[in-house]
């Protein structure tokens, strides 16, 4: 390799210090507190971390709450998506940039104001709390509510996710499938779906990490009722509360091991996609003879 | 000419996705909302007024924003200097580190909010260095910027990545050929390309740090007056049970996340037709 | 199944793209809709294929009013610009698709499938993925996939546009060689001439929305009925002048025009095809024109010989054979006459009658 730097390039001692700095950065920001979870964790040995995880009730009631909660909101959040994106990436209509901006929302505002608009309308002084009590269906301080809370505020991830790779794909493989006489469903299950199923299962494990992880709006809703509506972060606040840092940091390490999966299965869809690329123009290449 | 609007006659599901997800919408974001705006109109204009802006909120709104934006601020410096090292040059392990700045976005805020007061914390373990600096990043104004910059980090990072990889190379070796010294080519030549981004990047941040919750109420001691947040001041007044008065400061809050989002939806288009 | 097209409008916007446009297609003819961006072309196969409905008018297959069916319900066969293969399945999955949708028993796609492997010739490569193949290998796999189902009509857009000059030419033969084999009508658009006329049973062209011309190749340029068709044509010099009483007068060159006898003089335009124009050392009694010789290109199988004729500062382009060039021993700087042995007059439509 010649040892002169060539005209776009930065010399090698500005190289190695940005480098360093830049892993520097993310060692102090990311990766620090990352592995402060698994130590804080398992800081009174392996046994005391089984016990803060198996056999506190309250904390495995958590871990069944937030794994209910988390797939009925994004599988609802799913089809909303699909929806959403067959809509919006494939027709024009009055309006659609409006229901695009819309979508958006969730992503700015706090979840605390969600979860109190939510409450005033589900609440017991709320809107429709009379009705809902005569009829003994309870949303707030229970589970419906923690639903609706995780809904809102990350129903956007999958549309968001769709909406652009549906729009880069263009319906002309669509249309020709229509005019070989495809009929709804079929269109949707044989052309469709094939060529959006990276995008969908990133938006799906993205959607579910967030889900999983919600907070302020959940917080608001929940009433945080130990043993009843505390999903596994508002577990993790109240151990916090209790100054109980090592079972906190348990619950914490769980929810970190999600967090590490996530990005994992993030990483091997992003690999994926760029062999199927790759792969593709490579064979383009070759094609060669009509 | 464009046949995409003939698509309604030939493609099918127009009338049945749309009505599915605008019902969503409907139930899940617009009732809501006017829920919260009946709810704030039943104070009169005074009370509205005096639940809006009495010391202890408008301490907290300037908390709110100020943090978001010094926050916003520190990351588009660590985090453009992440990305242009991740763009720029190769070396051993930057797979990895690419794959670790989605992290705070796939962590639940609760986990960051613990981690970070318990880092700061005096026997931490920044704190034991820290602290007998005089530099206290639990319970502090301080470690709410600290814990926001963890949650922004992502959003500068992602947003600079595709348009520094999109640069042209081109440009800069035109600026060495005329002269220029790398510094100086970076200041005039590349940063300018990227300064839409840079700004798109901030105003993700900032709007996301607006809103945070879950890690602040760990880290910042919700003291009143001093590190009490905005959507804390509202859980606080929900808890007296004081729901309109907790309902005006929400409404409030919505205002700042609408003007938000609208500045980065025209900064989006601005930033389209800048680059064509 | 032929195809009828009646009185067809169609405006996007304030842009009308047919204006009471009507055709007629007997069955198993090969037609070509040719013309530059904008004629129409496009937009007229989409409305007989169903992708998009007429204003006003009708499209009948048959004597069967389709026009309000859907591009499903008419069994079309319609093959894509850019091929619009699925991506995602083997080529015996795309070319089985329709009868796939529609149904029928595995055994007899399977039969379906690999006699149209047999017939575009890529019998072996059932088991591609789109990516794999080159561009005429996936227009054909376009085209089985589009005959798969039997369809009444084949439909194609500009089918040959995304290829080199060589693979277009080589799929153009095999085109007309299956078309003479499977008898389907068909209808596709092109704006290459060349393409059109070597291809097609009949042209129709297409200028602006309207139907300049149909017929076969032949008669279209034995008669070109309009200046639009002769100008489209190409290889062709313009002369501008009037007709008065009988003759018509274009530059210095004079001939009798019996079709105006008006005392008023019109306008017209005279075309005079690149090989209908005579070179001349000396006047020789017929009408012609004095111009001096620019450029003379030797490269192709007849001799391109560019003048200018300074009186009324035209430039000619002249087609010489090999053996009239040498003949006249041509350079640069020469000055001869022009003469045309034939000429198309046209004469200017009157503004208010």
């Amino acid at each position: 390799m010649a040892n002169y730097v060539r005209a776009h390039e930065d010399p090698p001692a500005v190289r190695l210090a940005l480098i360093l700095s830049a892993v520097a950065i993310m060692g102090f920001v990311v990766v620090v507190p990352l592995v402060n979870v698994f130590v804080g964790a398992f800081a009174e040995g392996f046994g005391t971390y089984w016990k803060n995880l198996a056999d506190d009730p309250d904390t495995l009631h958590s871990i069944k709450l937030t794994l209910m909660v988390a797939p009925v909101a994004v599988f609802l959040n799913l089809i909303f998506g699909l929806a959403a994106a067959w809509a919006i990436a494939r027709f024009r209509f009055p309006g659609r940039a409006l229901l695009t901006a819309i979508i958006d929302m969730p992503f700015a505002v706090s979840p605390v104001v969600v979860g109190l608009f939510l409450l005033l309308i589900f609440g017991r002084q709320g809107f429709l709390g009379t009705w809902l009590r005569e009829h003994d269906i309870q949303i707030v301080f229970a589970w419906p509510g923690l639903v609706i809370a995780t809904c809102f505020v990350t129903f956007p991830v999958i549309a968001r996710e769709l909406i652009p790779l549906m729009e880069e794909l263009g319906s002309e493989e669509e249309v020709a499938a229509v005019s070989l006489g495809a009929r709804g469903w079929q269109l949707f299950r044989l052309v469709t779906l094939p060529n959006i199923k990276w995008g969908l299962l990133y938006g799906l494990i993205l959607c579910n990490a967030r889900a999983m992880g919600e907070f302020g709006a959940v917080f608001v809703i929940s009433g945080h009722i130990a043993g009843k509506t505390d999903t596994m972060p508002l577990r993790v606040e109240k151990l916090f509360q209790e100054y109980n840092m090592v079972g906190a940091y348990a619950v914490s390490s769980v929810l970190a091991m999600l967090a590490l999966v996530t990005l994992f299965l993030k990483s091997v869809l992003e690999w994926k996609t760029r062999q199927d690329l790759a792969a593709s123009e490579r064979l383009r290449a070759e094609g060669g003879a009509t | 000419m464009s046949h995409v609007d003939v698509n309604r006659r030939v493609l099918p599901g127009f009338q049945l996705s749309l009505g599915y997800a605008l019902f969503y919408v409907s139930l899940l974001v617009l009732l809501p909302i006017g829920a919260g705006v009946l709810k704030a109109s039943s104070l009169s204009p005074a009370e509205f007024w005096a639940a809006v802006s009495s010391e202890r909120a408008l301490a907290a709104y300037r908390l709110t924003v100020g943090a978001s934006v010094v926050s916003a601020a520190v990351n588009l410096v660590l985090g453009g200097l992440v990305a242009w090292v991740l763009v720029r040059y190769h070396f051993f392990g930057r797979q990895l580190l690419d794959s670790l700045v989605d992290f705070p976005f796939a962590l639940p805020t609760a986990v960051a909010g613990l981690v970070y007061s318990n880092l700061f914390v005096e026997n931490g373990w920044y704190g034991r260095f820290l602290v007998p600096l005089g530099i206290e990043g639990a319970y502090s104004r301080l470690g709410i910027v600290l814990v926001l910059v963890f949650i922004g980090f992502p959003f500068v990072v992602r947003t600079l990545q595709p348009v520094l990889e999109g640069l042209d190379r081109d440009v800069e070796e035109a600026s060495a050929c005329l002269g220029a010294g790398r510094l100086a080519t970076f200041r005039r030549v590349t940063l300018p390309s990227i300064t839409p981004a840079l700004i798109t990047g901030f105003t993700l941040a900032f709007a996301r740090s607006l809103g945070e919750y879950g890690s602040v109420v760990f880290i910042s001691g919700n003291m009143p007056y001093r590190t009490e947040i905005a959507p804390v001041l509202v859980v606080n007044r929900l808890e007296e049970f004081a729901y309109a008065e907790a309902t005006a400061v929400a409404v409030v809050l919505l205002m700042i996340s609408f003007t938000t989002l609208f500045a980065i939806n025209l900064l989006e288009r601005w930033s389209k037709r800048y680059h064509g | 199944m032929s195809i009828t097209v009646r009185q067809v409008t169609k405006r996007f916007g304030a842009f009308t793209a047919l204006n009471d446009v009507s055709l007629e297609v007997p069955p198993g003819e090969l037609l070509a809709l040719l013309g530059p961006s904008g004629s129409g072309k496009t937009t007229l196969l989409r409305i007989i294929s169903g992708l998009e409905i007429p204003d006003t008018g009708s499209i009948l297959y048959q004597d069967e009013d389709v026009t309000a069916s859907a591009v499903r319900e008419r069994n079309v066969g319609f093959v894509f610009q850019h091929y619009a293969l699925f991506r995602h399945m083997t080529v015996f999955d795309n070319i089985g698709f329709g009868l796939k949708v529609r149904g029928r028993p595995k055994g007899e796609i399977r039969d379906r499938v690999m006699q149209l492997l047999r017939l575009i010739q890529l019998e072996g490569l059932e088991r591609s993925l789109p990516s794999q193949l080159s561009g005429g290998q996936r227009q054909r796999v376009a085209l089985a996939r589009a005959l798969a189902a039997e369809p009444k009509v084949l439909l194609l857009d500009e089918p040959f546009g995304a290829l080199d000059a060589k693979v277009r030419n080589e799929l153009r033969q095999w085109l007309r060689r299956l078309h003479d084999e499977i008898h389907v009508t068909s209808v596709f658009v092109t704006h290459d001439q060349e393409e059109a006329f070597e291809v097609a049973d009949r042209v129709v062209i297409m200028s602006q929305g309207r139907i300049e011309q149909v017929g076969t190749p032949g008669e279209i340029f034995e008669h070109p009925a309009t200046p639009f068709v002769m100008d489209f044509l190409g290889n062709v010099n313009v002369f501008h002048g009037h007709v008065q009483r009988g003759r018509a007068r274009l530059g210095n060159i004079e001939l009798a025009y019996p079709e105006y006898q008006d005392e008023k003089s019109r306008a017209a335009t005279a075309f005079v095809r690149s090989h209908e124009l005579e070179i001349l050392k000396t006047k020789n009694g017929r009408p012609s024109l004095e111009a001096r010789v620019t450029h003379v290109n030797v490269a192709r199988s007849v001799v391109k010989v560019r003048v200018f004729a300074d009186a009324f500062s035209i430039a000619l382009t002249v087609d010489l054979s090999w053996d009239r060039f040498t003949e006249l021993q041509l350079a640069p700087g020469d000055l001869v006459h022009v003469s045309p042995r034939q000429m198309r007059v046209f004469v200017q439509e009157q503004e208010n009658s």
